[in-house]
């Protein structure tokens, strides 16, 4: 009996693999799509909201400025910037641009960079008061 | 050799028998979402701590009110066609799969018909 050897991987699945970039981005679209849903639901919401009058509409602000909240927005934020960077990538790959392993690997980087780095962007113009021009 | 008969390689439906159909609408609406989604982010910043009114007054202007239509609207189609890509992909069950892909087309009508009624609420007041 081969009771020496370790018992073997029969299904392979993302627990088994290293987490190369390409898949890294490609599993998180996929799972900020998904949440996204959850973003639309709440713009819904907030129009909604802002068609029923100011006490719905305070109720949903009231809410959004919680600590929670503000976590909830950035987060759609972030999945949005996210999603909508890292989808022109994808249809890139769709006109046939950017399958060397190298400028994938790049290309990849570069959107979770640039997505961190433009949810950061909105919120700081948020904090900063530079938002809310359309008063 | 191909075993494909003459109307069924005419008519281009693979053995899904809806062709590139799904594929397509998402490439559309992918590309008509990425300068709405522009849009969508400077509105949104523009209306940060804004008083009810000054939200009112955004939506009020006829081009604010369509393109935050034609964005909601959008975003739904391409969402619903990917989270029929998610459910199709992870849900083996037949019958939960199918009752799933009702939630996510009734999900997505309802939040359709509040956002149009939404609007036009805020359009007609």
């Amino acid at each position: 009996m081969a009771e020496h050897l370790k018992p073997r991987p029969l299904s392979p699945f993302l627990t088994i693999f290293r987490w190369p970039v390409t898949m890294a981005t490609s599993i998180v679209h996929r799972v900020t799509g998904v949440g996204l849903a959850g973003g639309l639901v709440v713009l819904v919401w907030w129009l909604i909201a802002a068609s029923s009058g100011p006490e719905a509409y305070n109720f949903f602000i009231d809410l959004a400025e919680t600590t929670i909240g503000q976590i909830c927005l950035f987060g759609f934020t972030w999945a949005l910037a996210y999603h909508a960077v890292n989808g022109i990538r994808h249809l890139a790959w769709d006109l046939g641009y950017g399958y060397q392993v190298r400028t994938a690997d790049i290309s990849g980087i570069a959107v979770i960079v640039l997505s961190v780095l433009i949810a950061i962007g909105v919120f700081a113009i948020a904090y900063a008061g530079y938002g809310g021009y359309y008063q | 050799m191909s075993l494909e008969t003459p109307l069924h390689k005419a008519q281009g439906m693979g053995s899904a028998h809806s062709g590139v159909g799904h594929f397509w609408k998402q490439r559309v609406t992918a590309v008509a979402l990425i300068p709405l989604t522009v849009w969508f982010a400077i509105s949104i910043i523009g209306l940060i701590g804004a008083p009810i009114a000054a939200v009112l007054n955004f939506l009020f202007n006829p081009v604010n009110a369509v393109l935050m239509a034609a964005f909601v609207l959008i975003a739904l189609y391409h969402m619903v066609l990917g989270l029929q890509e998610v459910i199709l992909d992870y849900v083996p069950h037949q019958g939960l799969r199918f009752f799933l892909m009702l939630v996510n087309y009734t999900f997505a009508l309802a939040l359709a018909a509040a956002t149009i009624f939404a609007l036009l609420r805020i359009v007609g007041t």
